[in-house]
This record gives structure tokens, sequence and C-alpha cells, in this order.
């Protein structure tokens, strides 16, 4: 059984016909990148799988089951699939140690000491553990989008979603966080990663995925994808940024 | 200029009769307006966030509300109770609870179009990180979006309890004895010195909303000192 399948997946926004029939399948520990140009529909993908966005039309299964099956707890469900976010979506008025244990003291109701002791772990394999007690605002880019990192990991997910966690850091913070999406990756975190960072695709993607216009036009293991693209589009936006 | 008038009801302008009759004056002045400020609160709380409920059936509720309200002046309200309480509780209710229940509709209306604008301010970006993490909607609000947005509105707030406390001399009307009724009182048994009894009622209401001010300028300083803010 896959860990995640797209069946027939449309969305629309009023008249844009956002998402066009996805089909593909995510397996256990596999890592993806998903690349296009902007507004070609990869972020919607990705934040269909848990629910921050609806779609009109086919089926997502998480381990076989539907996501808008009736058994399903949308928190419940939400609290196995992590994401991270482009602008980090931090909490500012609470301090980093609070915006990581929050979750799992409130919806998995684990004791607030070894929620603490987690989170601790958590910003040491993230390498912030000294900034525990700090504001987001007193963090830099990177640390912050960090923090956001551990806080997704906090409740253990099964699944991970990456939405163009790097674009909105100075170049220089980009690599800090790339190295703990690439230990992720390494330790077998099934990884959806919507991202323009071929390198780090290059280097730990199983398949890069090409959407345009809604639709996926081709996917590939990294090394095929970048050496032998095959759609005339594909081409084309890897030659605008490679 | 006679401000012997002045000084010689001083205390029955501070307190009315009391100990010996009813509390009135200022301190009846003070206890509409802190009644008034501690309901509107929890009603205009209350009805923001209906007004803002996805639920059609939740939001309606408060939409009609909110805008009868904004579009009724406060002394029709304050006379509706005062002439509708008998006929719905089957007994007169005192003036001055009348008054308080008008004041706290009518303020409550005003606080949750606060509310909601508060609340809508936020990016949207802190409901999706909360609800990502698998907090429900009800979680999302108390933890993440209330004490953030409940921050940026207190000089809202502040605008609005500052006019309550103002209003609270439309009570008079119905005969609560307040400030402004005493003053008046005051003021047509001597029929010497209104210029001197209404400045000084004047000042006085300057007073306790100047007070007003000061305390949620302290408050907002001191909630700044525990949180860093980003905006």
């Amino acid at each position: 059984m896959s860990m995640i399948e797209f069946h027939n997946v449309n969305k629309w926004y009023g008249d844009f016909h956002v998402l066009k029939d996805i089909n593909e399948s995510v397996e256990s520990g596999e890592v993806l990148v998903i690349c296009g140009p902007s507004g070609s529909g990869k972020s919607t993908l990705i934040r269909c799988v848990n629910r921050l966005e609806e779609y009109q039309k086919g089926h997502i299964l998480i381990e076989g089951r539907d996501l808008h099956g009736d058994d399903v707890n949308v928190n419940e469900l939400r609290s196995e699939i992590g994401i991270v976010f482009q602008q980090f979506n931090l909490y500012p008025h609470l301090s980093v140690l609070k915006n990581i244990t929050l979750a799992p003291i409130k919806v998995r109701k684990t004791p607030k000491k070894d929620a603490e002791e987690m989170a601790m772990q958590l910003l040491e394999r993230v390498g912030i553990h000294s900034q525990a007690t700090k504001y987001p605002a007193e963090l830099s880019g990177g640390q912050q989008q960090r923090v956001a990192i551990a806080r997704a990991l906090a409740m253990k997910p099964k699944i991970m979603l990456f939405d163009e966690p790097t674009s909105a850091l100075d170049p220089e913070m980009i690599n800090e966080v790339l190295n703990v999406m690439k230990d992720l990756a390494r330790e077998g975190m099934t990884m959806l990663c919507v991202t323009h960072e071929m390198g780090f695709a290059r280097e730990v993607a199983d398949r890069v995925v090409f959407m345009d216009f809604g639709e996926i036009l081709e996917q590939a293991p990294p090394d095929e994808f970048f050496r032998n693209p095959k759609h005339e589009r594909t081409k084309l936006f890897l030659k605008e940024i490679l | 200029m006679h401000w012997d008038v002045v000084w010689n009801n001083f205390e029955y302008f501070l307190i009315g009769a009391f100990p010996e009759g009813p509390l009135g004056g200022l301190a009846m002045s003070i206890l509409l307006a802190l009644g008034g400020i501690f309901g509107a609160f929890w009603l205009g709380l209350a009805a923001g966030l209906m007004r803002i409920s996805k639920r059609r059936m939740v939001r309606l509720p408060a939409i009609i509300y909110i805008e009868i309200i904004r579009g009724t002046p406060l002394l029709m309200l304050i006379f509706w109770f005062y002439f509708l309480a008998p006929i719905l509780l089957g007994q007169a209710m005192p003036e001055a609870q009348c008054a308080l229940v008008a004041l706290i509709i009518f303020t409550g209306a005003y606080i949750a179009e606060i509310v909601r604008a508060g609340v809508e301010a936020l990016p949207k970006g802190q409901m999706e990180a909360a609800r990502g993490t698998g907090l429900s909607r009800f979680q999302a609000q108390v933890y993440i979006i209330l004490p953030q947005a409940l921050f940026n509105m207190i000089p809202s707030f502040v605008n609005q309890f500052v006019s309550l406390t103002k209003d609270t001399s439309l009570a008079f009307i119905i005969g609560v004895n307040e400030l402004t009724k005493a003053a008046t009182q005051v003021n047509n048994r001597t029929l010497t010195s209104p210029t001197e009894i209404f400045i000084t009622i004047a000042v006085l209401y300057f007073i306790v909303c100047y007070l007003l001010t000061e305390f949620s300028r302290k408050l907002e300083k001191r909630i700044n000192r525990y949180q860093a803010r980003t905006r």
C-alpha cells in the first residue's frame, strides 16, 4: 500500500482549473520534489494532502484511507502530516519552546514535561537548542524555519510537506534549512517538497515531478530528469532556473 | 461665581446619599461603566467570533444583532429596556439595571466589530499553521489567534470603553442616580450656579476617562514586555 495516492484529483478556484487530473502515488520513505513555474498548482497540490485546501473531484488516500472518508477526523489526520510553510508562520506571541510543545500538549495530551524534553531533543537535532526560550522575532529566518520544522516533527508525522521552505530566506541561510531536510530524507521520512532548490533535488529526491498549468507533465528520478527532460516546457523551465 | 454650592454638595456628587441613602453620583457612574465594560467585552467577543463563523446559522444572528444595534441610538435602547422590561419580566426592573443592560448590548455590538476586524487582520498563515499541527478550530482560536488579536485590539477597546463611560450619563433619562442626575438635582435645588456645577462634573468625567486610558497604556506596555513582536 502506498503512503499517498492521488486519484484523478481536480480542483477549481471558481472558473480557474488549478489541478487537472492528478494521478500519482508516493511510497513510504520516498522523497518527492515538485517543481514548476509559479501558479502551476504545486503548492495547492501539497496543501490538499492535509486538507488545508479542498478539492472538488477525485480522491487522495493516505495509507489507503480516503482523506474525505466518513471515518476520518481532520484534526487527527493533520496531526500525522507535518507542514512547513514558506513564511514560517511561527506563533510570534509564544517562545520557541512553546511553539513546539503546544500541539503535542493540546492535541496528543502529552504531559508538559515530556513534551518539553522532546522539544529540546528536536531543537538539538535542528541545531538551535540554545534558542529555546527566545521568541521567533529574535531569530534569523533560517533559525525560524528550523523551529518550524521542529514544530512539525514534534507531532511525529508520517509525512512531511514542504511548501517552498527556502524561498523567503536570505541566500546564506538556505543551506542550514536544506541540511535539516536532507537529514530528514535520509532518516526515511516520506516527504513532498515544493522547492526550486535543484541541488537538493539531485542529492536526496527519489523522483522529481514537474508541474505546469495544474498538470503533472513529467516525472523521473533526478538524474534522468535533469539530464534528459522530455517535455518542451520542462526543458524551458530547467534552462531558466539552472 | 458660587463655588460654595459645589463644595457643599461635593460628597453628593461623588457617592450620592450613601451610606444613609442609596449609592449615587460618580460612584454609580463608575459602577455602570465597569459593569458595562465587563459585560460588553464578553458579549462582544462572543458575537464577534460568531460573526466570522463559517456556519451561516451561527453567523446570521450575530450579523442581525450588530446591524440593528449600530442603527439605533443608545438613548432609544435605554427607553426600550425601561418600558419593555415590565412587559417581558412581569415586573419592573430597577432603573440602574435597565441602563446597564442597554449599555452592555449597545457597546457589545461595537466590540463585536472590533473583534472581527482584529481576527481578520492576522496573517492567514497563523490559522493554517495551527490547524496544520492538528489543533481544532476552537483550540487555534484560543491559543493562537485571540492572544495576538486581542492584544492588537486594545487601543480600539479603550476607545469603546471610554465612550461607554461617558454614555453612562444617558442613564439619567430614566432616573438612575448617577453623576449627571446628581448634578441636575443640585442645580434644580439651588438655581444659582449651573456653570460651576456642570464644569465640576465635566472635570470628574474627564478624570475617570483619563485614568482609564492611562491604565490601558500601562497594560499595553506590560504585555509588550512579555511578548517579542514581529510586527
